[in-house]
C-alpha cells in the first residue's frame, strides 16, 4: 500500500520535509490559476504549472511554466501533480503526468468517461503511482498542505481522518467536526464517479495505520457498493479506532442520477439501505443528519475509553 | 442515458443478436399500420425509461383488431413510476421453451465488467436464482469464457452456441457504445431451441456522450433539463411541492434526505455545481419558476468563499424582476451572512443558521 503520507510529508531527513514539490497540470486556466492561488495562499509548495504552449512564462511571477509534464518533472523531481483540465484531455494529461514519473494524481475533472479512467487506473498500477479522483475535491492534511480545491475555513489540524465522496458535504462535516473540537489528520476526496481512482477501501488503507488516529468518519452516497466493502474491511481487519458514517441520499429515487455520476441506485444495488446496514453490522453508527455526526463520534469515543 | 427497449433492440439487431420481428409507434394510427404488417397475435409494450411495466400492465397481449382498438389507447395512457408512455411497441407474439437472464455491467468495485446469467430469467434482477457471476475485465468476452457460462448455465448443443454468440455480440455492443449496463430479461429459448432477446436494457456513460454522436437521437430532455445542463447544473425532477436548490450533489442529497425525514415533499434536486455566484442561483430560480407544483424553495449553499451577499443579490433581483413570488426558505454558510439577512428583510425570502431550521420552517410554511 502506499504511503500516502511518505508521499505529502516526506521524511525528517528529507531535504523539503513538510514542503513537497505540487506541480499544476492547466496552471493558465481560469479555474486552476484562481485554485493555485488558494493552494499558496495555504502554504502549498507549488513549484511548477504546465501548460502547452505556455512554457517559459511564469505563474504569478514566481512559478515557472513548461509545455510538458516531462520537462516539469525533469526540472523540479516532483511527485505529485494536480490536474484542471477539461474532461476530455484527462486521459491524455494523466498518462503524460504518470509516464513522467508523477506517483500521487490529484485529479479534479468532473465528467470524465468511465472507460478514460480505467484505462488510466491500469497504467497507474503498472507504475506504482496514486489517483485520487475524478471528480474529487482533493486531498487536504490540515495546517500543513493542500491539494484541492477545498475552502480553508473548515479544516483543522487534529487527529481524525475523515474520507468523503462529495465534495460539499466533505466540507460541511469537516466544519461540524472542527467546531466540536475533532481536528483532521487528513482528509481525502474519493470523487462522486463510479470509478474512482483511490476507493474508499483504498483510502481506509492508506489512513489506518497513522498512530496517534483517535477517529475516522466515512462520509458516503448512494451508488456502487464501495461503504459495504469498506464496512467488510473494517469488521475483518479489526479496526478499534472510534468511527461513524454518514450516507447521504436515503430519499433518493431508483435509476436517477443524483448529481453525482456514481450516485445512482440500480434495483438494490446502491442503495442506502444496503450501506446502512452493513455499517450497522459492522457496529458503526450512521448519521442521519451532517450535525449528528460530531455527536456520534464523541459518544463512540467515551464508550471506548 | 437509459434507452427504451425498442432502441436497446435497434442496437441489439445492429450487433446481430436475434430479436422478434417489432415496430415502435407514437399514435394508434401508425401503430395500425405496424399491426397490419405484423399481423395477429402480437404484443403491445409500453416504451418507459423504467422497470416494472409488466406488473402496472404495460405489456398486453392482442389477438385480433378489437382488442387492438381497445388495448392500445389504455396502454399509451398508462403512467408507469410517474413515467408516461415515450413509444408504443408492437411485437410478434414469441413461442418460448426457457427463459434466460443475461447482462454485462461495469462492476464498480471489481473496475471491470462483469457477466451475470441464468438460466432461470424472466423475473427481476434481485430475484434471480443461480446466478452466474464471471469478471470479465475491460476487452471483449472471450469465446471459451462465453462457452463456459453456456456450460454452466447447463446449455447444450446450437442453443449452446447461440447463447455464447449472443453473449460475445452483446460484450462487443457494450464496449463499443461505453454502456454501464447491457441487459436482456428475458432471453428466450424457444420451442426451436433458438435464442431471442425479447426485452432489453441499454445503459450508457453519460460522459462519454460527446465520443458517440449515433446514440444522439436517443437522447431525451425536457426544456427545462436542457437549460439545467446548459447552466452547468444537475437537475432530477421529483414530484413534491418544495424545490430543493444546493451546492455539490452530496448536500444536496442529504438536504434531501432531511426535507423528507421532517414530512417535506421534495419538487426536485437542483446541484448548481461547486461555486455559487448571483448568476447561477438566479438561473436555478428560473428554472424553478417554470415548474408550476413548486410551492416553495429550500436553499442549501455552502460556501466557504462564496459571499452570501452575492447570493442574497440573486434573490431579490428574482421577486424584483418578477420572475417568482415563491417564499424561500434559505440557509447559506459563508462570509457576511449578516448583511445578506438585512439585505433580505421584508422579502420573501428567510434566512437561517441552520438548515434544520430553514428546513423546518419550509415545512411548516407550506401547505400541501
Amino acid at each position: 500500500m502506499t504511503d500516502i503520507f511518505a508521499l505529502l510529508k516526506g521524511n525528517p531527513s528529507d531535504a523539503d520535509y513538510q514542503n513537497k514539490g505540487v506541480i499544476v497540470q492547466g496552471i493558465t486556466g481560469a479555474y486552476g490559476s484562481q485554485h493555485t492561488r488558494n493552494m499558496m495562499a495555504y502554504g502549498t509548495n507549488v513549484i511548477a504549472g504546465v501548460t502547452p504552449g505556455k512554457g517559459g512564462q511564469k505563474f504569478n511571477d514566481k512559478v515557472p511554466i513548461y509545455d510538458t509534464m516531462q520537462e516539469a518533472v525533469g526540472a523540479t523531481g516532483a511527485k505529485i501533480s494536480i490536474m484542471f483540465v477539461p474532461a476530455r484531455f484527462f486521459i491524455g494529461a494523466a498518462k503524460e503526468a504518470l509516464e513522467s514519473g508523477i506517483k500521487l494524481l490529484v485529479a479534479i475533472p468532473e465528467h470524465v468517461p468511465i472507460r478514460d479512467t480505467m484505462e488510466v487506473l491500469n497504467l497507474a498500477n503498472q507504475k506504482g503511482a496514486v489517483i485520487i479522483g475524478p471528480n474529487t475535491p482533493g486531498i487536504i492534511i490540515p495546517e500543513l498542505i493542500k491539494i484541492g480545491i477545498m475552502p480553508p475555513t473548515p479544516f483543522k489540524a487534529g487527529k481524525i481522518a475523515v474520507l468523503s465522496k462529495s465534495g460539499t458535504l466533505l466540507y460541511e462535516i469537516s466544519d461540524a467536526l472542527t467546531s466540536s473540537g475533532f481536528g483532521q489528520a487528513i482528509t481525502i476526496g474519493i470523487g462522486g464517479d463510479p470509478i474512482n481512482g483511490t476507493r474508499l477501501i483504498d483510502a481506509f488503507d492508506m489512513i489506518k495505520d497513522i498512530s496517534d488516529l483517535k477517529g475516522l468518519v466515512v462520509v458516503g452516497e448512494i451508488g456502487g457498493d464501495s461503504e459495504e466493502i469498506l464496512a467488510q474491511r473494517i469488521i475483518d481487519s479489526g479496526f478499534n479506532k472510534p468511527t461513524v458514517a454518514y450516507i447521504a441520499g436515503r430519499a433518493a429515487p431508483k435509476e436517477k442520477r443524483m448529481g453525482h455520476a456514481g450516485a445512482i441506485i440500480m434495483g438494490n444495488y446502491g442503495s442506502a439501505e444496503s450501506k446502512i446496514s452493513m455499517f450497522n453490522k459492522a457496529n458503526i453508527p450512521v448519521a442521519k443528519r451532517p450535525a449528528q455526526v460530531p455527536v456520534l463520534l464523541a459518544g463512540k469515543m467515551k464508550k471506548s475509553d | 442515458m437509459r434507452l427504451l427497449e425498442f432502441q436497446a433492440k435497434e442496437l441489439f439487431r445492429e450487433y446481430g443478436i436475434n430479436l422478434l420481428e417489432s415496430r415502435a409507434s407514437n399514435d394508434i394510427k401508425e401503430g395500425r399500420r405496424h399491426a397490419e404488417e405484423l399481423g395477429y397475435p402480437f404484443v403491445i409494450k409500453i416504451q418507459v425509461p423504467v422497470g416494472g411495466r409488466g406488473k402496472a400492465g404495460g405489456i398486453q397481449k392482442c389477438q385480433n383488431a378489437d382488442e387492438f382498438e381497445l388495448k392500445y389507447p389504455s396502454v399509451m395512457d398508462l403512467k408507469i413510476k410517474g413515467e408516461s408512455a415515450r413509444a408504443i411497441l408492437l411485437e410478434k407474439m414469441a413461442d418460448i421453451k426457457k427463459e434466460l437472464y443475461l447482462s454485462l455491467f461495469l462492476n464498480r468495485s471489481k473496475r471491470c465488467y462483469t457477466i451475470i446469467a441464468s438460466a432461470d430469467g424472466g423475473v427481476e434482477i434481485e430475484s434471480v436464482k443461480n446466478q452466474i457471476i464471471k469478471e470479465v475485465g475491460l476487452g471483449e468476452v472471450s469465446s471459451e469464457l462465453a462457452d463456459k457460462v453456456a456450460q454452466e448455465m447447463g446449455l447444450q448443443g446450437d442453443t449452446a452456441k447461440e447463447f455464447s454468440d449472443t453473449l460475445i455480440k452483446l460484450s462487443k455492443l457494450t464496449i463499443e457504445k461505453e454502456a454501464e449496463l447491457a441487459e436482456i430479461n428475458p432471453l428466450a429459448i424457444m420451442q426451436d431451441g433458438s435464442i431471442m432477446a425479447l426485452d432489453g436494457k441499454f445503459v450508457t456513460d453519460d460522459n462519454s456522450n460527446f465520443r458517440h454522436d449515433e446514440l444522439q437521437k436517443y437522447q431525451e430532455k425536457t426544456e427545462i433539463e436542457e437549460r439545467a445542463e446548459k447552466s452547468g447544473f444537475s437537475l432530477v425532477e421529483l414530484d413534491g411541492n418544495i424545490a430543493v436548490v444546493g451546492n455539490g450533489a452530496g448536500l444536496v442529497m442529504s438536504t434531501l434526505d432531511m426535507l423528507s425525514d421532517n414530512g417535506g415533499k421534495p419538487a426536485c434536486f437542483l446541484d448548481v455545481g461547486g461555486g455559487a455566484t448571483t448568476e447561477s442561483v438566479y438561473e436555478a430560480l428560473t428554472l424553478i419558476s417554470k415548474m408550476n407544483r413548486v410551492k416553495g424553495i429550500l436553499v442549501n449553499l455552502y460556501g466557504g468563499i462564496v459571499k452570501t451577499t452575492v447570493v442574497a443579490e440573486a434573490f431579490l433581483k428574482a421577486y424584483e424582476n418578477n420572475l417568482m413570488d415563491l417564499p424561500v426558505f434559505a440557509r447559506l454558510k459563508g462570509t457576511e451572512s449578516e448583511k445578506a439577512k438585512e439585505m433580505l428583510e421584508g422579502s420573501r425570502t428567510k434566512i437561517f443558521d441552520s438548515v434544520e431550521d430553514a428546513i423546518n420552517s419550509a415545512v411548516m410554511g407550506i401547505k400541501r
